[in-house]
């Protein structure tokens, strides 16, 4: 699945803004993610998941940077993305349906903080985007 | 049967009292098509369905996210009844209409986001979660009689 040029330019034009709020909405979305989808949380025994923490936040800014380094380089999120692919089939294993849930709940809070620039088509990039990302984090699983 | 909580009920019953279920439905529907374009198989009487400028001004596709809409809601009035509410929707599904069951998790899925693009700060985490339950059971209602 490749994206179009239309694509790519809807993902970067939204990105500029997103990415005023980046920690936020990565803290956002892993709440969003643990809330609706509890047994995501099996990843993060180590972690304080109350809402607000700095492990939250953390891990939201590392999730939202890496989504950042992926739109920099949406010509080669492959590239962009190779350590952290490696990271996810080695060392991680997050198992792959889990990328679908915390996408979906990226776009959550994307739509809910920017309603007027999450057109359909938008929508459809970005779903579309996130779904090669997460393509890209999983391809070396096996 | 499911148990829903009493302020999981509250928070299904107070964002459903503010959708107009029309302009919600139309919408839903439409991204449905626009996101997932292999939906589009079921519509091929629709007419234009081409690009989602087509998609968004299609007046049967806005008529029928109307319909859709307006029978999820009664997922929300039947809340302790979901299943028998949808049985003769799900044979139909079945037997008539020949839709694949995930579509209707598609479906779930973008009226959440839609949800949240229309209730923004509103549509809490804990919204989520409440709706994202709706959306499981009447998925799993509709394709409870699947054969």
């Amino acid at each position: 699945m490749t994206l179009t040029q239309a694509e790519k330019a809807a993902v970067v034009a939204i990105w500029t803004k997103v990415a005023t709020q980046a920690d936020a909405i990565g803290a956002e979305s892993l709440e969003r993610l643990f809330s609706s989808y509890p047994q995501t949380k099996t990843y993060f025994p180590h972690f304080d998941l109350s809402q607000g923490s700095a492990q939250l936040r953390g891990h939201g800014s590392k999730v939202m940077n890496a989504i950042g380094e992926a739109v920099k380089n949406v010509d080669d999120i492959r590239g962009a993305l190779a350590k952290l692919s490696e990271l996810h089939a080695y060392i991680l294993r997050v198992d792959p349906v889990n990328f679908k849930l915390l996408s979906h709940c990226i776009l959550c809070s994307v739509a809910a903080r920017y309603p007027s620039d999450f057109t359909p088509e938008v929508h459809a990039a970005w779903d579309k985007f996130l779904s090669s990302v997460s393509s890209v984090l999983t391809e070396k699983y096996r | 049967m499911v148990h829903w909580t009493a302020e999981e009920k509250q928070l299904i019953a107070s964002v459903w009292s503010k959708v107009n279920v029309e302009e919600c439905g139309a919408e839903a529907l439409a991204r449905l098509l626009i996101v997932y374009p292999w939906t589009q198989r079921f519509f091929s009487s629709f007419g234009n369905l081409s690009s989602p400028t087509a998609i968004l001004g299609n007046p049967k596709v806005r008529a029928h996210g109307r319909k859709v809409l307006t029978s999820f809601g009664e997922a929300v009035k039947n809340l302790d009844n979901i299943k028998a509410t949808f049985s003769k929707l799900s044979e139909l599904h079945c037997e008539k209409l020949h839709v694949d069951p995930e579509n209707f998790r598609l479906l779930g899925d973008i009226l959440i986001i839609v949800l949240a693009s229309h209730f923004a700060r509103d549509f809490t985490p804990a919204c989520q979660f409440a709706w994202q339950k709706l959306v499981n059971v009447v998925a799993h209602a509709l394709a409870r009689k699947y054969h």
